[in-house]
């Protein structure tokens, strides 16, 4: 399988080095780049760090901010976990869902924008809160979070 | 509210620098390795994570342990519902971190360093690895020979177990291993490693600074010191708060509460919910309910239910899969709540949900597993009614 990110992984192997350990900045960065690390990605990897494939496969998809499935340019995050809930996720969840027409779990069709939740962000003094990509955005609001996303949206 | 049932707010963790940088260090390297570990030990430090092990037996055994490589982690996964704590840590008094892995590097003879950060603080790396520059800068300044790096984690709760987080680090899945061996012998790559939460690594400079005297003048016999508390939920004063250990809830419950507070999870989702009628008889510390400093409050406008119920997601979704009773565990106790609220099932289907809790108490491989009881027993014994109608 070809893969657009053999130079960029090539690249991180010689920063990081072909040790296992390397594998998770490997990993991180491959998704920082392209937000998600497709299946010719992982086997590039496995490749040049002379692991199995399963064995990339296996670490990848342990964790939740390593995406094997393609997402939009705009991650979006929402934390779901109790204070966030119950100082009105779900309204955020509404907004995001009625703006960018489509619900948890999808991806719009421009590829821009992927809607997740999550769980505790560790904005729990300040909820509800998101994450766009890495960036963090708290005491959310239908109204402010408008105001974010469209932002994005004119990006 | 009278001024004198305010509690004591400390400035121990956030307290500002000394004027010349990197002073706790400087003095404290000079100083004997066995004579600093008295100091801690003197101390009465207990890790700031949430299980409370004296971090100076840690170090002790850590450094008695022969080898030539060993490691010192910091652990930045921080990822108990309702806590933010490290994060603002992190962010205020970095400097405080590295100088306590620095130390710790000293005593148990370690050249190298990680600290694991939580993917969800990615955004504070930028600050973070500016400030390690500067750390790096002072240690050869010093002649120092420890060196830090930061590694990401990547959503995953689980990895704030230390062994989970040490697989992670080693480029494998978030799997927990089996204990014994401890870190102390068998850690980062099987060597000999110290891992603390961010918290523990600032009180070790604390006491440095300022002496296991006057550092046991805080808290109480079994929960010396300070702790930074992050308090979230029904309050109008949410955010980060540092106290003393060993206060009673009812005294944390007045200042904080919203005054209609009906329940008090301490220590996150893994923790404890204590209702209205216990805030009186419940000390928060090691010698009552411990916490990592999660606080969070509900008012008696929250259904029980709904936050059990979250809770149990939570720990579904975070369970890492490897061992039976959490795996399937977790997923049973969801489900049951929702046939019992639902009708679906008898209320004494409860009971037997309480045994399975505490078989995964007995059972699981990891704190995560065996923690759900707590939360599980603790919100289902005392809000019974809330689970069934």
């Amino acid at each position: 399988m070809a893969t657009n990110n053999t130079q960029l992984i090539s690249e991180l192997v010689a920063r990081y080095g072909r040790a296992r350990t390397s594998l998770m900045p490997i990993l991180q960065e491959v998704v920082l780049q392209n937000n998600y690390v497709s299946d010719s990605d992982m086997t590039e990897v496995a490749k040049q760090l002379d692991l199995s494939a399963a064995q990339v496969f296996g670490t990848a998809t342990f964790y939740s901010f390593i995406d094997t499935e393609p997402k939009g340019k705009y991650v979006i995050r929402v934390c779901k976990t109790i204070t966030c809930d119950m100082h009105g996720k779900k309204m955020i969840i509404q907004t995001l869902e009625d703006m960018l027409k489509i619900s948890v779990g999808e991806t719009t069709p421009d590829k821009k924008f992927t809607l997740l939740e999550t769980n505790c962000l560790g904005w729990c003094h300040k909820g509800p809160a998101m994450l766009i990509n890495e960036k963090p955005y708290s005491s959310l609001t239908p109204e402010n979070v408008h105001e974010i996303i469209k932002e994005y949206m004119n990006q | 509210m009278s001024p004198e049932s305010k509690l004591k707010r400390v400035d121990l963790i956030f307290g500002e620098y000394s004027n010349v940088q990197y002073k706790v260090l400087t003095d404290t390297l000079k100083r004997k390795n066995e004579d600093v570990l008295k100091d801690l030990l003197d101390s009465g430090l207990r890790g700031r994570g949430g299980a409370g092990f004296p971090t100076a037996m840690k170090w002790k055994y850590t450094a008695e342990t022969p080898g030539e490589e060993k490691y010192v982690v910091c652990n930045a996964d921080e990822g108990e519902p309702g806590t933010f704590k490290d994060r603002e840590i992190l962010t205020r008094v970095p400097r405080k971190v590295f100088s306590g892995m620095a130390i710790c590097a000293k005593i148990i003879g370690a050249k190298k360093g990680y600290m694991y950060l939580r993917g969800e603080y990615r955004f504070l790396l930028p600050d973070l690895q500016k400030e390690l520059d500067i750390y790096h800068e002072y240690a050869k300044k010093l002649k120092h020979d420890f060196t830090i790096e930061i590694r990401m984690g990547s959503g995953a709760y689980i990895c704030g177990e230390e062994s989970a987080l040490f697989e992670s680090m080693e480029g494998f899945r978030g799997e927990p291993r089996n204990k014994p061996p401890y870190p102390t012998t068998s850690g980062f790559m099987k060597k000999p490693t110290v891992i603390n939460n961010v918290e523990t690594f600032v009180n070790v400079v604390m006491i440095c600074r300022i002496g296991p005297v006057k550092y046991k003048e805080l808290g109480t016999t079994d929960s010396r010191g300070s702790k930074v508390f992050s308090v979230s939920g029904d309050t109008p004063i949410a955010g980060i708060y540092e106290l003393e250990l060993g206060m009673p809830l009812d005294r944390f419950v007045d200042e904080f509460g919203d005054g209609d507070t009906k329940a008090v999870q301490v220590g996150g989702a893994s923790g404890f919910c204590v209702p209205r009628k216990k805030f009186k008889d419940t000390i928060i510390g090691f010698e009552g309910v411990p916490t990592g400093g999660s606080m969070m409050i509900f008012n008696s406008s929250r259904s029980m239910y709904n936050v059990l119920h979250n809770y149990l997601e939570f720990f579904e979704e975070e369970s890492c899969g490897q061992c039976t009773p959490c795996r399937v565990g977790c997923q049973q106790l969801r489900k049951g709540i929702e046939a019992v609220k639902k009708g679906n099932k008898k209320a004494l289907y409860l009971d037997q949900l309480m045994k399975l809790s505490d078989s995964m108490k007995i059972t699981a491989k990891c704190g995560l597993g065996q923690s759900v009881a707590n939360s599980f027993s603790s919100i289902v014994s005392n809000f019974k009614e809330e689970m069934i109608y």
